[in-house]
């Protein structure tokens, strides 16, 4: 077992040559970008059949080009920065958004055993390290600093507050997230999302069952972490304008945006991992390799209509009722499914 | 750089800095030299009177100067008294306008400015944030501008500062013959055209003495109850995306569009539709209206179950209503607030009720009320009232009575366009109308009713011209929203949001 990132933290359970990860990693930068556009669109698309209206349809066909239409718009403008704005961290919260939105990316596995590709056997992932949960977290915690610096460099009141929220919110439901998965964990023994997957092939039983509660708790804090309705304080619209990206215009509105997408892919992705089995397919133990992939892309697209339903159905919490939501019911409800997971797992 | 930027941090973050502090000290220091000024002004001038009054005074003896003056004159006495009255009528006049100025830079003075110098201004608030909503903000509902006052996320003062859409609607009126006017006073509150034009003809008719036939008070009524659901409905979309919803909004839309489907149909205007006319409704409803209209009353209270399915049992839209903007009714009657909101605190105060004008009382009705008067008990009246107004239209629709649509007085409405080929008369009092329009006899009228926001009243003066002296509306967008201070102080920011949709403000009618 060669390991590439060698060091005492990690240890990689498979790893390629090093120009076959360059090539998937390219590969890897080119999907999460592509799936951007497509979410973008059928979020659009969705949410007019959810109000009765058709959604985009002017540009391309079906209107399939208009968020491409959307990005080299904003890519073209101007890249507007206020006089009081605190200039490098202006220009880098973006970045460090997008960067970190795209990092958890090559962290979902869309298969098992490495495929068999033109002779070289390789891993449908980015990477498969044995701490894959803990720096998917990693990285989420360090995305709330592009909306806090975004938020705090504008020098905007309305950001101000935004990044404000922002701080406290995702805090606060970091703490239930990481706890919810405690269960998953356990039971796996391994912080590998390839393992836990590989758990819930072996059980034929996803997480989803014994772990509902867990999967519930993570799923509304993932929606919070990821800034979706009924949790989107830092955008709101109506109260504080563009919460922390009041300022942003261009490409650096881009950027957030974007990230935002990526992150909706990506925690669909992970709650198909880690609850709905990743690339298992029910009552067929025999389904061929090349379909991983595609499964589980299609669960993580039944977890993103979930999201795209809720946004579309329910209203905005308010900030103390989030805050007391996350922390006077999720976190007690996470640490509780934790304790009875473990006493279950020492009993049997 | 480095220092100005933090320095700009700094303001934002709602503490005081040293550099902000002394730009607004700066500035009142440049206020005050400016008030200097007008009192010395006026010092000067009155020395100038002092000076002159004793010339005038001496008048007829030796000049003490010892120059030539002509004031030594006895014939010049009367024009130098004049000046000096002049004067003293102008010394007067400007410690008039000084005291005025006094006052007003004291109402100023209340205005917190902080915002625009980006820091609050003593240390005591230095954990004040002061944050400018609007003119131009999404959740302001126009051009409502906010000055908020804020510790955190919880409102300590909010000042709403009104006057980015004014139109001079008032004015215009007054320049215009008295059928001109309708069109322009349906364009005030651009929600309620309808109300607009029955205050504003209910006046006028109530001076002219005109009685309008039983058919075109029916259409009246079916009318203003469809626009009081288009207007509801257009609030219900607003206010629900202003917490997040925002799907409601698209379905308030679809049955909107319906509403002015129909407006169209009948009048040939989606909206500002000038269908009300001074003693009746400018022609009868087209064939197959009524239809269209049962149609819709039918679909009516199943999408109203819909909607409430969607909201009344939706755990959050509870948390974020109830006990929320709570003002008793006894504050909110001393502030003149009326409609929905005075009712959602238990008050049925409803001018239908109290006063029926335009056959009202044929109808049979409820007027919902709330119990306590927050954002929830605001957000069911309106529903309910929905509801009610469906009732009144199936009323009127089905006992909807034969007759005229305008009243017979050919002073007042225009002729039918057969009469033209062969009456001489009709033909002179249609020219005469459309030249020169009707003439109204003196008299002052008011003339209140329901409108969807509250008591909308107009108030006409006529000299006995062709024009209206004086037009004013008491548009209930204005004051209602007196009473928004005391509503959202104390209250979340995002609550604030929310009680100010609930109090559904219109600027067009508030500006005028």
């Amino acid at each position: 077992m060669t390991s590439v990132l060698a060091g005492p933290l990690s240890a990689i359970n498979y790893a390629e040559p090093w120009y076959v990860q360059i090539i998937k990693a390219l590969l890897i930068f080119a999907i999460g970008f592509s799936l951007v556009p497509l979410v973008l669109l059928y979020e659009r698309k969705l949410l007019g059949r959810f109000q009765g209206r058709p959604g985009p349809n002017r540009v391309g066909i079906y209107g399939s080009m208009q968020p491409l239409a959307d990005i080299g718009k904003l890519l073209f403008k101007e890249q507007f920065k206020p006089r009081g704005a605190i200039g490098w961290l202006f220009i880098a919260a973006p970045l460090i958004s997008m960067v970190a939105a795209l990092a958890t990316f090559p962290l979902i596995p869309f298969s098992g055993a490495p495929q068999e590709i033109l002779g070289t056997k390789v891993g449908l992932y980015g990477l498969d390290s044995d701490i894959g949960l803990l720096i998917f977290f990693a990285f989420s915690a360090i995305g709330s600093y592009g909306i806090l610096l975004g938020g705090w460099s504008s020098t905007s009141k309305y950001s101000f507050l935004g990044a404000m929220r922002g701080a406290a919110q995702l805090i606060s439901y970091e703490a239930a997230q990481g706890l919810a998965l405690l269960g998953v964990v356990m039971t796996t023994g391994s912080l590998s999302l390839s393992e836990i997957v590989d758990k819930q092939d072996h059980m034929g039983l996803w997480f989803l069952v014994p772990q509902i509660v867990g999967a519930f708790i993570f799923f509304v804090a993932t929606l919070a972490e990821i800034n979706r309705t009924p949790f989107d304080l830092l955008e709101a619209d109506s109260e504080l304008v563009g919460g922390f990206m009041t300022e942003y215009g261009g490409g650096r509105f881009a950027l957030y945006y974007v990230a935002e997408y990526v992150h909706l892919v990506v925690a669909g992705a992970m709650f198909s991992t880690l609850f709905l089995g990743g690339w298992n397919i029910p009552f067929w133990n025999g389904a061929p390799g090349f379909l991983d992939p595609f499964v589980v892309l299609a669960k993580t697209l039944v977890i993103v209509s979930i999201i795209i339903w809720i946004r579309a159905t329910l209203p905005r919490l308010r900030y103390d009722q989030l805050m007391s939501f996350g922390w006077k019911i999720l976190l007690p409800l996470a640490t509780l499914n934790a304790l009875v997971t473990a006493i279950v797992l020492v009993a049997l | 750089m480095e220092v100005s930027a933090d320095d700009e941090k700094t303001g934002s973050g709602g503490h005081a800095g040293g550099p902000d502090r002394e730009a607004a000290t700066g500035s009142r220091e440049q206020d005050a030299p400016a008030t200097k000024g007008e009192r010395d002004r006026g010092a000067k001038i009155a020395d100038q009177t002092s000076a002159t009054t004793p010339e005038a005074d001496t008048d007829g003896q030796p000049d003490e100067g010892g120059g030539s003056s002509p004031s030594a004159d006895p014939q010049a006495e009367s024009p130098a008294t004049a000046t000096a009255t002049a004067l003293q009528e102008r010394t007067e006049r400007e410690a008039e306008w000084e005291e005025l100025a006094r006052r007003y830079r004291a109402d100023e003075a209340t205005i917190d400015f902080s915002t625009q110098l980006g820091a609050v201004a003593t240390q005591d608030e230095a954990e004040l944030l002061t944050i400018n909503m609007g003119p131009h903000h999404p959740a302001t509902h126009g051009v409502l501008r906010l000055l908020t006052t804020l510790e955190g996320e919880v409102i300590r003062d909010v000042k709403p500062i009104i006057g980015y859409l004014h139109t001079g609607i008032e004015k215009t009126a007054e320049d215009k013959a008295y059928w001109k006017v309708i069109p322009v006073v349906e364009r005030m509150d651009y929600l309620a055209y309808y109300f607009n034009a029955m205050a504003y003809c209910g006046a006028v008719e109530d001076l002219l003495g005109v009685e309008v036939p039983k058919r075109a008070q029916y259409l009246r009524v079916i009318h203003l109850e469809l626009n009081r659901i288009m207007s509801h409905l257009v609030w219900l979309g607003t206010t629900m995306l202003d917490l997040g919803a925002i799907s409601i909004l698209w379905y308030a839309f679809r049955e909107r569009e319906t509403v002015l489907d129909l407006f169209e149909y009948s009048s040939g205007q989606r909206m500002h539709t000038r269908y009300f006319q001074i003693g009746g409704v400018v022609e009868d409803i087209p064939a197959g209206w009524a239809t269209k209209l049962q149609r819709f009353l039918d679909e009516m209270p199943t999408r109203l179950d819909q909607y409430e399915a969607m909201l009344s049992k939706n755990e959050i839209i509870l948390q974020r209503l109830k006990n929320v903007g709570v003002l008793d009714a006894r504050r909110l009657q001393e502030w003149g607030v009326s409609g929905p909101l005075l009712r959602a605190a238990g008050v049925p105060w409803d001018l239908r009720k109290a006063t029926p004008y335009s056959s009202y009382d044929d109808f049979d009705f409820k007027v919902p009320v709330g119990t306590i008067g927050d954002n929830y008990d605001r957000y069911a009246v309106r529903v309910a009232e929905m509801r009610e107004s469906v009732k009144i239209i199936q009323q009127a629709l089905d006992g909807l009575p034969e007759g005229p649509t305008i009243t017979e007085d050919r002073k007042v409405a225009l002729p039918p366009r057969h009469e033209l080929a062969t009456s001489m008369e009709a033909l002179i009092h249609h020219f005469k109308l459309v030249t020169e329009g009707m003439r109204v006899p003196e008299g002052e009228a008011y003339f209140p009713i329901e409108g969807p926001r509250g008591e909308l009243g107009c108030f006409v003066r006529s000299n006995g011209s062709s024009k209206p002296a004086r037009v004013h509306m008491r548009d209930p967008s204005f004051v209602n929203l007196q009473a928004f201070g005391d509503m959202a102080r104390g209250e979340y920011i995002a609550d604030m949001i929310a009680t100010l949709a609930c109090l559904d403000p219109l600027l067009g009618g508030i500006d005028r």
